[in-house]
């Protein structure tokens, strides 16, 4: 392996495990909002108890998200300076917006909010939680301005002389149809991961309590937050079809081989057929690949609402990407301009799989819960904390199968519709030259020690706290609780670290 | 003036921003292991006042280091990535320390045990002292100048890093944020926390006024240009002021003085390196802000963008530290409220 794997490596795993925690934040901030929400318009206690007991999921989940995700902003430096060279005056613009407009929010209210709680009025308190749901939600906004760039380079022209890509309309950066796709795609996959979070542990701590004859605070607690999650699930899960559908027809369009590699559709084919399970080796050439169950006519539909729509295979697009950008690069060696088929195959439908996977939690708990009923069946309370995972799994395999499909480009070049001709870049001419393997290798295992510690610590911590339940008392420290008698100078803080 | 001089401007503020107040939260993670005595009980409560006075504000005095090298990587895309690139294995550094001292602090009241906050405790020192010696080591090889080929590119290894100029460099910054965290906690801190961190910084100032003084010295001296006198003697007037301030218990005073030294050093380095952003050993390979800059479309985009959002991050920022404005004392800190591992056996298991 060269500096360009071990980089590429570096950059996946990096980026994979700080995408496992960012969704459950950006999904659960404003579910605790919604819940302290309704606890501050009508009072009842159970509210409280459940912003408190999911606040405190999210705060140590929270603290993982922001101390993986510096190193996100550092490692395009580090690792990819030539690539920060080539892009850093368009994708600069979205990361500093990013820091400006929201992450500068995110961290000083959740301060305010963790603190608050004796400190600010209920309702100001109250607002400073939806600060934070807001701001993660705009951060992924720019975050994915800056990704969907990468996939479909719009608003920019190509600077031969200085060789590098430059802004020329923020707007069209800011409004480009790929993210337009992909900031819905992946809000509503967050709300799906945060509505299971919250269904599965509460769907677990309710048919425990059932069992033990506690039905009555099954009832009063568990089940309230079980159909929020639900709603939320459903909320997200149809958002998040329905989001995925035009993604997909647009990559269709803009990132044609990327759909072609996760069809594994070597030839263009009119009325294609979608390919629900393949077997092939893994030498990355589509021809070796066998299609076993297949479903006439459904590829085209999905790519372009006709089931007798044409669309382009992985060799004939090879062909195009040749005459067009050429036979072999710099060193004389043949470009192959097909992603990892097995990757993208896979990713592809294994996201969508384990997307799929949480509704049976969703449909379960809608026909247990019916007419304010509480469930004691075990199955349930097992199939809810299985269900916790899928969307998860879901987001990884839906960014390892779009970064992957997008290769062997770190910008894309893909004009139509609506792109800027002119400007593309290939990964392996992005990654930083004046630092050696040895090096890279030096960080790569370093991360991955310590995020593999950190991984194992985050799960005790969420695990400990889901089973301690939500407590049966929360007191209402805010100052304009009129019971809360006397000065507070003497006071201790209502929370201390 | 024209937008490359007010987004290197603005770059130095953004620096500015964050090393005076992620400075002091770095101060007060360092002292961890200095300044708790007494018993083991006496020393955890402590540690849980010195971690308090900065607990709504830590989180957001680091983003001030995500938008200033967000910032660069907009407005000065061929430094962001020369000096990411060059200073490679210290920012290594820096960054695991920084991932360690994020999570310690967030999940350090989370488990109710001795061994836990233990482990999480050098987390949090080490995680201090890395970044306060490193970031003056960087910035110290910044104002030296470093290996750069003619296409900008980093040329040298990481043990030219460790010069004396840039050692010492490293020794000014862990210096002058252990003095800052000592006054933020004489100022933020109530009983015997206070008396200890102001006792440390009458003698920690006097330190740093030697250490910091000689570097400056030296950087104006060797490196800089004439004009960056002022800042050098601005630097050592307010070093002056905090050993004075320090020593006759003038809490607000100590803190206001040690703040403007530290923005005095960012103005001498910045001084210093203009009109370059990276110098370099052979003065025409050194990367100057005008090569390393954006295009004016991005400058000016992003100027507004800045220019609108800055003030109303500081007001925010500034009503936090109002709202949070009570001092920290034995009394202020609540029972641990942390779990244990094992689990409590409820009602339910029985």
């Amino acid at each position: 392996m060269d500096a360009l794997d071990i980089a590429r490596w570096q950059f996946g795993i990096t980026t994979v495990y700080h995408f496992i925690f960012v969704p459950l934040t950006i999904g659960l901030s404003p579910l605790v909002a919604i819940m302290q929400t309704v606890w501050v318009v009508t009072g009842k206690s159970r509210w409280l108890r459940l912003t408190k007991f999911f606040g405190k999921l999210l705060l140590i989940n929270f603290a993982i998200g922001v101390a993986t995700g510096i190193v996100q902003e550092f490692q395009f430096g580090m690792n990819w300076s030539d690539y920060s060279r080539f892009v850093g005056d368009v994708f600069g613009a979205p990361l500093a917006m990013e820091a400006l407009a929201a992450f500068f929010v995110e961290s000083t209210f959740l301060g305010l909010w963790i603190f608050g709680w004796d400190r600010l009025p209920k309702k100001v308190h109250l607002l400073t939680i939806w600060a934070v749901a807001l701001a993660t939600n705009l951060s992924a906004f720019f975050i994915l301005a800056a990704n969907s760039w990468m996939q479909h380079p719009v608003g920019t022209i190509y600077n031969a002389q200085r060789g590098r890509a430059e802004m020329v309309d923020i707007g069209a950066v800011l409004t480009n149809s790929t993210l337009l796709a992909a900031f819905p795609h992946t809000i509503t996959a967050a709300l799906l991961t945060a509505g299971t979070f919250v269904a599965g542990i509460a769907a677990w701590w309710m048919v425990r309590l059932a069992r033990t004859g506690q039905a009555e605070k099954a009832r009063d607690v568990y089940r309230p937050a079980v159909v929020l999650g639900v709603v939320v699930m459903l909320i997200g899960g149809i958002g998040v079809a329905l989001s995925g559908d035009q993604q997909a027809k647009l990559m269709f369009q803009q990132q044609p081989m990327k759909m072609a590699s996760a069809e594994a559709l070597c030839q263009t084919e009119t009325g294609p057929a979608f390919s629900v399970l393949a077997i092939g080796n893994l030498s990355n050439s589509c021809e070796d690949v066998t299609h076993v169950i297949q479903i006439p006519g459904l590829l085209g539909f999905l790519a372009d609402g006709d089931t007798n729509a044409t669309i382009q295979g992985v060799e004939n697009l090879q062909q195009q990407y040749e005459q067009k950008f050429g036979y072999t690069d710099s060193a004389g060696n043949p470009i192959s301009y097909q992603p990892n088929l097995t990757v993208t195959y896979w990713g592809f439908r294994l996201m969508i799989g384990m997307g799929v996977g949480s509704a049976a939690l969703a449909l379960a708990a809608l026909w247990l819960t019916r007419k304010g009923r509480v469930s004691d069946k075990r199955w349930f309370g097992r199939l809810g904390i299985i269900a916790i995972v899928t969307p998860f799994l879901a987001s990884s395999f839906g960014w390892i199968f779009t970064e992957m499909g997008r290769q062997p480009w770190v910008v894309a070049p893909n004009p139509n519709p609506s792109g800027v001709d002119g400007v593309w870049l290939l990964t392996a001419r992005g990654v930083s030259t004046s630092v050696s393997a040895g090096t890279v290798v030096t960080s790569l295992v370093a991360f991955t020690a310590l995020y593999a510690v950190l991984a194992v610590v985050w799960y005790r911590l969420m695990h400990r706290y889901a089973i301690e339940g939500v407590a049966d008392v929360e007191k209402d420290v805010s100052p304009d609780n009129p019971d809360r008698a006397g000065d507070d100078a003497e006071q201790p803080l209502s929370f201390a670290y | 003036m024209d937008l490359v001089t007010v987004w290197f401007l603005l770059i130095a503020v953004l620096w500015t921003g964050y090393l005076v107040l992620e400075g002091f939260d770095f101060g007060v993670g360092m002292l961890l292991g200095v300044l708790p005595r007494g018993d083991h009980r006496q020393r955890e409560k402590d540690r849980r006042v010195m971690i308090n006075t900065i607990g709504p504000v830590w989180d957001g005095n680091e983003v001030w280091l995500l938008t200033a090298g967000g910032a660069t990587f907009a407005a000065f895309p061929e430094w962001y990535a020369t000096m990411f690139s060059g200073f490679y294995l210290a920012l290594l550094l820096i960054l695991l320390a920084l991932i360690v001292r994020v999570v310690c602090f967030e999940w350090r009241g989370k488990i109710d045990s001795d061994r836990w906050r233990a482990w999480i405790d050098r987390g949090l020192i080490f995680g201090s002292w890395v970044p306060s010696i490193l970031w003056g080591v960087a910035f110290g090889n910044l104002v030296r100048g470093v290996h750069l080929d003619n296409t900008h590119e980093y040329a040298g290894t990481f043990l030219d890093l460790l010069n004396p100029f840039a050692l010492l460099a490293g020794a000014t910054t862990c210096l002058i944020f252990l003095t800052h965290g000592a006054v933020f906690l004489a100022l933020k801190s109530d009983g015997l926390v206070r008396e200890r961190a102001a006792r440390f910084a009458s003698v920690s100032s006097v330190a740093t006024l030697v250490v910091a003084g000689a570097w400056a010295v030296w950087a104006q001296v060797a490196y800089s240009v004439g004009w960056t006198w002022i800042a050098v003697a601005v630097a050592a007037l307010a070093l002056v002021a905090v050993v004075v301030a320090t020593r006759t218990r003038r809490e607000w005073p100590a803190f206001l003085a040690s703040a403007v030294a530290i923005v005095a050093a960012v103005v001498l380095i910045f001084g210093s390196l203009w009109p370059d952003v990276m110098p370099a050993l052979d003065p025409a390979n050194s990367l100057t802000a005008a090569d390393a800059a954006s295009t004016p479309y991005t400058l000016r985009l992003m100027t507004w963008v800045a220019v609108i959002l800055t003030p109303v991050v500081l007001l925010y920022q500034g009503w936090t530290y109002w709202v949070f404005r009570k001092r920290i004392s034995a009394h202020s800190i609540p029972e641990p409220t942390g779990l244990t591992f094992a689990p409590k056996v409820t009602s339910a298991d029985r």
